[in-house]
Order: structure tokens, then C-alpha cells, then sequence
């Protein structure tokens, strides 16, 4: 078990395997807070917080209670329930720690219950068979490692998004193309440039 | 007979003044990741009418047990519920399809759209107008994404391939179009989902902006003929 592991799981999902340009998860967060950069910061930064967690509790519930109790066709109703609880619980969680952080993060997590990404990466993780691969704890490292890549990779292309869409706000766009669908173009482009980094791994 | 047309309104309202896709823009992860061709498209929509109609049904006639303070999670675990029979139908009926759609099955459950509806709708209507507006809402989602669909595989691939995903019995293609103009391979990629999208929508935003257009240039003419009949009035009272 070497650091490689780690790094190419880092940087595999977040360039290579990108949730939004090459997997479309998080279409709806990305398009709906990226107006401004403080708002996709802000819910980059909750992404990443709840994907991490959430990959670590839906791994070893899956390999420790669904998978020995031969249950795992469940696996997609528990998934969801961890992650509406666990956002739950970190709301609480920084409402008594950080005032100053709850201000600022609190209205990005109750969206992030229904936020595609993160019962994306869950579900992906699992399907990896990272377990299979590297051994039971191992395998959770990695499983970490690759939401935290995941998520590193929402928040770059969710800053870049709103980084372009602030100055699209001051360009001449016909009346039919302004809002979603310039917007939609730009992503376009964006996938086009991420597809070159396709032959890395 | 006034209830009648009341059903009709809520199923085609679905479809038309409040498409998913087009209109409201909701459930968009799955209407850029499965429509690079018709088939998965109509496979994805297919399994989006079973649930979202199932789910209206079941969300609306439990509807007065449910403490409000608990009605996402609740919804949720009955969404969740459905997507896991519809998992496992696909993945034993069509497993071509199952794999195709791969992690968009389970992420059925986080489709907006479903939720969106539990909550705006079924929550608060009665089971029949519930289960046509679900059935409304599904199909429209899925007319969006079909169109979206055939729009990518033809000008990506140039033909129309069947029976590849879905289970007919037969397979083949149709409309093969040799030409350059319908090979462009992009759209078929990840790129080409966001593209196709944008172009959908801004010809659709185009003529919202016509109708609007001409909406109020008819609103101006009637003020208009309204100003002078006004003065012509005020001129025979002179």
C-alpha cells in the first residue's frame, strides 16, 4: 500500500473522473448557486464535508452490516437515510460549534440531502469494489481518499463555473441564450477541455 | 364533466406549460447523463413514469398520517422504496439496460422531479388528481429527454439503433446516414449532453420571448383602440 494509490485516487476523481463534466452529478447545485463565487464556495465546502463523512459511515455499513446480513439489495434506501441523517446531524453539529460557519454554510446543507453528488460517489465507491481490490481497511482509505477527490473536483469546477459566469453577467448575450443556456454552453466547453485529461491515468 | 377537463389540464400541463426539463429545469443530471441515445433515454423515462406515478399514489393516500416535520424523510423512503423494486425488475428483465443506466438507477431517488412533486403536489391533492399529475410529469420528463435523445444519436452516430437496451427481440437500426454533417462524435461524449441542452432550451426560451413579444404589442393595440375610443366618447359629450 503506497502513497500512488492515494494520489491517483485523488486526482482520478477529481480531473479525470469529474462528478459534473464526465458523471453529470450535481447538475442542479452547479447551475443554481454558481451566480456568485462566495454562494458556490460555500456550497463546495459543505459538498465536500458531507461526501467525506458520507462515504466513510455508507462504507462500513455496507461491508460490516448489509453485506454480511445479505441485505445489500437495501442498499439505496439505507444510503439515503445515512445521508439525510448525517446532513441533520452536521447542521446541529456546526450550529453549536461556529456560529460564523453556520451562517455561512447553513443554507447550502439541507439542499445537499437531495444533491445528486452525493449519493453519486457513495454508490460509485461501493460499486468500485474497493474492498475486493485492497482489503477491508485499505479499501476504506481509499474510498475516503476518492469522495475527497470527488468532492476537491465540485468545488474547482463549481469555482471556475462562477468565476465565468460573473463576467458573462457584463457580456452582450441574445435575450433566448441568457441564464441557463450560455451557461450550458460554457460547461459544454469546459468537458471538452476535461476530456484531454482523459489520458492520464 | 368539469372534472374531466380538470383531469385533462393537470396530465398535459406535464407535458407542455410545465415540462420538467424545458420548463421548471429540474431533474437535470439525468437528462445530460443517459440521453446519448434514444433507447436509454426511453429505458431512463420509462422507470421515471413507474416511479414518480407510484410514488404520487402511495405520498398522496398517506397523506394525513404523515407529521409535517418529517415529510422529506418520509418521502424519501417511499421513493427509495420504488426505485429498489424498479432496480431489480430492470436488472432481472432488461440487464442491458440496467448496465447502460448503471448508477442513475439509484439516483433515481434523488431526481428533483419526483421530490418536487411529492412535496409540491401529492402531499396536498387528493390520489386520482395525484396519479395524473405523476403520470403527466413522468411523461413529459420523458418526451424531454427522448427528444434530447434522438437529437444526440442521430447527428452523433448518424442512425437510429433498436433493440440494443431495451428488450424487443429484435435489433437493428434505422435512417443510416452516411455523412459527415451526422457524425459528429462530441455529442455523443459528455460535451455533447450540456450542448444539445442549450441549444433545446434557447430555442424554446426564443419563442417564450416571441409569444411574450406579441402578447403585449396585442395588449398595446387594445389599449391603444381603448385611448381612442375614450377620446372619441369625450368628443361627443363636447
Amino acid at each position: 500500500m503506497s502513497a500512488t494509490v492515494f494520489v491517483t485516487a485523488i486526482l482520478s476523481s477529481m480531473l479525470i473522473n469529474n462528478i459534473i463534466l464526465t458523471r453529470f452529478l450535481g447538475v442542479c447545485p452547479f447551475l443554481g448557486v454558481s451566480n456568485r463565487i462566495e454562494k458556490a464556495m460555500g456550497m463546495s465546502v459543505a459538498v465536500i464535508f458531507v461526501m467525506v463523512i458520507a462515504s466513510a459511515v455508507t462504507y462500513l455499513l455496507y461491508y460490516y452490516v448489509l453485506a454480511p446480513l445479505e441485505i445489500s439489495y437495501i442498499s439505496t434506501i439505507a444510503f439515503i437515510l445515512i445521508i439525510a441523517s448525517l446532513v441533520q446531524l452536521v447542521e446541529m453539529v456546526i450550529k453549536k460549534v461556529s456560529k460564523k460557519l453556520y451562517n455561512g454554510l447553513g443554507i447550502y446543507l439541507p439542499l445537499i440531502t437531495t444533491n445528486c453528488a452525493i449519493l453519486g460517489v457513495v454508490e460509485l465507491n461501493i460499486n468500485a469494489g474497493f474492498n475486493a481490490e485492497y482489503g477491508m481497511w485499505n479499501g476504506f482509505f481509499v474510498a475516503v481518499t476518492s469522495a475527497l477527490g470527488a468532492g476537491l473536483g465540485f468545488a474547482l469546477i463549481l469555482f471556475a463555473f462562477s468565476s465565468i459566469r460573473e463576467r458573462l453577467d457584463h457580456a452582450p448575450i441574445p435575450a433566448n441564450w441568457k441564464g441557463i443556456p450560455v451557461s450550458l454552453v460554457v460547461a459544454a466547453i469546459m468537458a471538452l477541455a476535461f476530456i484531454g485529461l482523459g489520458g492520464i491515468a | 364533466m368539469q372534472e374531466k377537463i380538470d383531469y385533462m389540464k393537470e396530465f398535459s400541463k406535464g407535458i407542455i406549460s410545465e415540462n420538467p426539463i424545458f420548463v421548471i429545469l429540474l431533474g437535470m443530471c439525468p437528462a445530460l447523463a443517459v440521453t446519448g441515445t434514444l433507447e436509454t433515454s426511453l429505458g431512463m423515462g420509462v422507470l421515471v413514469i413507474f416511479v414518480l406515478t407510484l410514488s404520487n399514489v402511495l405520498i398522496s393516500s398517506v397523506r394525513h398520517f404523515i407529521p409535517d416535520n418529517v415529510k422529506i424523510p418520509a418521502f424519501i423512503v417511499v421513493i427509495a422504496t420504488f426505485v429498489t423494486i424498479v432496480r431489480m425488475l430492470t436488472q432481472a428483465y432488461a440487464p442491458a439496460l440496467f448496465d447502460a443506466l448503471g448508477i442513475y438507477i439509484p439516483l433515481i431517488v434523488v431526481n428533483c422531479i419526483i421530490l418536487g412533486r411529492a412535496t409540491a403536489f401529492a402531499s396536498k391533492n387528493k390520489v386520482l388528481p395525484s396519479l395524473v399529475d405523476g403520470v403527466g410529469m413522468a411523461v413529459g420528463f420523458t418526451l424531454a429527454i427522448a427528444l434530447i435523445g434522438v437529437l444526440r444519436e442521430i447527428f452523433g452516430t448518424g442512425a437510429i439503433a433498436y433493440g440494443v437496451y431495451l428488450p424487443l427481440g429484435i435489433e437493428g437500426s434505422i435512417l443510416n446516414i452516411e455523412s459527415p454533417l451526422f457524425n459528429i462524435g462530441i455529442l455523443t461524449g459528455p460535451a455533447g449532453g450540456f450542448l444539445v441542452l442549450a441549444i433545446l432550451l434557447a430555442f424554446f426560451n426564443s419563442r417564450k420571448i416571441k409569444k411574450q413579444e406579441k402578447e403585449k404589442a396585442a395588449r398595446k393595440k387594445v389599449a391603444a383602440s381603448k385611448r381612442a375610443a375614450k377620446a372619441a366618447a369625450k368628443e361627443v359629450a363636447a
